[in-house]
């Protein structure tokens, strides 16, 4: 049965390869795109399903035992990562749908997509260091060209920053994986875990700690770390962006957990959770006043995912499980809330015409459901009850204040309340104010030539987001519940060794 | 042998930190190669060197004998040095893209994704 665990990882390549063959013809694109994606979600629900009751699922790739073969393992964080990956593919995409232009579409957008999506979830399911690098690597090459696909020169401009510090950052990763591999012989993440505490060089094991820190690190978008993000974020097609709003930046921060729990959890890597306290403090401030001064609103929702990061980063720091599943809860709220906001900013942009919010205005006046609609991701970002991100910065903070950080609490709670500002800024900006071209100016002209079919592709993703962050909200209870049970097997370090390499340490 | 290879890795690093560091894009890329080279290297380095033993049970045994050199670290240079080969003929060729249509390889002078629009008068 364990078996499953390496469909989602098939499934998406198997899609992309069946579209190659049907190169010519995008209806066949997109009707695989959709299908598969809604396969990958109920294969997740599966999976998820079998890990709650009966355990870690690992599969040794090729039959080759633990320690020299390829392990994947399933255990409740993976597959909670799975679930939301699989829900943002399916959304976006429909969305695609709605928003994408034929020329991309011709030029292997969806297999793109796809190929995309195999990456995340390979890099959710593996146990074993080098083949996280190689996800990385399948996650790049695909997000490096989904970002320039259509090769307008803002996209370029964008790629080349993009591009060029995530190489930096991969070949930090190599460095790091190389080292470890000298001092502990081994990359399975189970067996590292046996390893790691009893090797001698602990001062080389920190700077391997570091190493692998600063290359998560900046696929999270960690403080200093992080200005690739904003500089490419705004630049590809809304449908693009939203995908990578919502995923990339949290492999980096699963990757985090993933290892500093799991690997480095000893007395000799502590000092990375000072500087992870410290980054995230700074990583929420930066991210949020550079929204404030922002009037594009891609460019404003981009800078909003840094800060959304450094709660993250807050809560892995504290390290208690209490934060571990606050963490995770809001990771699976931001990335469902996050790319809701892409979504209906790419609804603006086709009803206005601009991403511009000093052009546009008066949506609230023609399109009162469209403002609801934004209102719910939005104020669930910005943590008003009962939506999701109340729940989630609730549980941070209490898990902050349980571990006496108060100062990092008060920086919390301060940039949600600027959360909170510059949502309200979008809120009067787009939807309140008068047009500034004329109250008369209700849409853009392109909008009333796009047909109703690709209307509905456009507005049911954002409609199924909101429910969700409605209903996350509202039965808090049972999500949080599972984000504890996944947090208590991820603290709990021999299970995982258990699962994959079958003796206890 | 072995501090020879630490030697170059060491050069081949200050090589790279360099070209990443200039303005010009084609320098930042020849030292993205260049810090991918001093990785693979360094894998290599770290993983042991272990002369003329390759790492085969020899005829008539069961069991392998020390010394051996160990595989594990050539795999993985291996499928390093092919993931960074698509990487960087991908990133070359997005270069050539972007002078042509920027026209420009300065990285000073490629700001527009970050700045602010100019205020509207």
């Amino acid at each position: 049965m364990s078996q499953i665990i390496i469909l989602p990882i098939l499934l998406p390549l198997a899609s992309a390869v069946v579209m190659m063959f049907f190169w010519k013809s995008v209806a066949v694109h997109r009707v695989l795109n959709v299908a598969g994606t809604a396969m990958l979600f109920v294969v997740s629900l599966v999976i998820l399903a079998n890990v709650l009751s009966k355990g870690i699922l690992s599969l040794q790739v090729g039959g080759w035992a633990a320690p020299f073969g390829i392990s994947m393992v399933a255990d409740l964080v993976s597959a909670i990562m799975l679930v939301a990956t699989a829900l943002i593919g399916f959304t976006t995409a429909l969305y695609s749908l709605g928003t994408i232009d034929e020329k991309r579409e011709h030029y292997f957008f969806y297999p793109l997509l796809q190929l995309l999506l195999m990456g995340i979830n390979g890099a959710f399911l593996t146990g074993d260091v080098f083949n996280l690098y190689v996800w990385f690597e399948v996650t790049l090459i695909s997000s490096f060209v989904l970002l320039v696909l259509g090769g307008t020169p803002e996209q370029l401009e964008g790629a080349i920053k993009y591009v060029t510090l995530n190489l930096l950052s991969s070949t930090i990763f190599l460095a790091a994986v190389g080292i470890l591999y000298g001092i502990a012989g081994t990359l399975n993440m189970a067996d590292l875990a046996v390893r790691v505490p009893l090797l001698d060089h602990r001062e080389l094991l920190s700077v391997v700690a570091v190493l692998f820190m600063i290359t998560f690190g900046v696929k999270a978008a960690i403080f200093p770390l992080f200005f690739w993000l904003p500089a490419s974020y705004h630049t590809p097609p809304v449908a693009v962006s939203a995908i990578f709003a919502g995923l990339l930046t949290k492999v980096g921060v699963y990757a985090i957990m993933r290892f500093f729990t799991t690997i480095f959890n000893h007395d000799d890597a502590a000092f990375i959770y000072q500087f992870l306290l410290i980054a995230s403090a700074f990583t929420m401030v930066v991210g949020v006043l550079g929204a404030a001064a922002q009037y594009d609103l891609r460019k404003l929702l981009s800078f909003h995912i840094i800060s959304q990061i450094g709660y993250m980063i807050f809560a892995l720091a504290i390290q208690s499980p209490l934060a571990i599943a606050g963490a995770l809860f809001y990771i699976v709220h931001n990335i469902i809330a996050k790319t809701n906001l892409f979504y209906v900013s790419g609804a603006i942009k086709r009803l206005k015409g601009s991403y511009d919010l000093k052009e546009i205005g008066g949506i609230y006046r023609f399109y009162p459901l469209l403002g609801l609609l934004f209102l719910v991701p939005a104020l669930g970002l910005a943590g008003i009850p009962p939506l999701s991100g109340f729940w989630a910065k609730f549980v941070v903070i209490k898990a902050g204040l349980e571990a006496e950080h108060y100062l990092l609490v008060g920086v919390a709670l301060l940039v949600s309340l600027l959360t909170l500002f510059s949502m309200i800024k979008i809120w009067n900006e787009a939807f309140w104010k008068d047009d500034p071209r004329g109250s008369n100016n209700i849409v853009d002209e392109d909008y009333t030539h796009i047909g109703s079919t690709k209307k509905v592709m456009m507005f049911a993703p954002i409609v199924v987001l909101s429910a969700i962050t409605v209903v996350f909200g509202l039965w808090f209870e049972p999500f949080f519940d599972l984000a504890s049970r996944a947090a208590n097997q991820l603290l709990d370090t021999g299970l995982y060794i258990q699962s994959v390499i079958g003796v206890k340490s | 042998m072995t501090f020879l290879l630490a030697v170059i890795v060491g050069v081949l690093y200050a090589v790279g930190t360099y070209l990443v560091l200039r303005r010009s894009l084609v320098k930042v890329i020849f030292g993205l190669i260049f810090l991918g080279h001093a990785a693979n290297l360094l894998i290599f380095t770290v993983g042991r060197l272990t002369k003329g033993a390759p790492a085969f049970i020899p005829e008539g045994t069961d069991m392998l004998t020390e010394p051996f050199a160990d595989p594990l670290p050539q795999a993985l240079i291996l499928t390093a040095i092919v993931i960074g080969f698509g990487v960087q003929a991908f990133t070359i060729v997005l270069f050539k893209r972007m002078y042509q249509t920027l026209g420009t390889e300065d990285l000073d002078k490629m700001r527009s994704t970050d700045q602010l629009k100019p205020e509207h008068k």
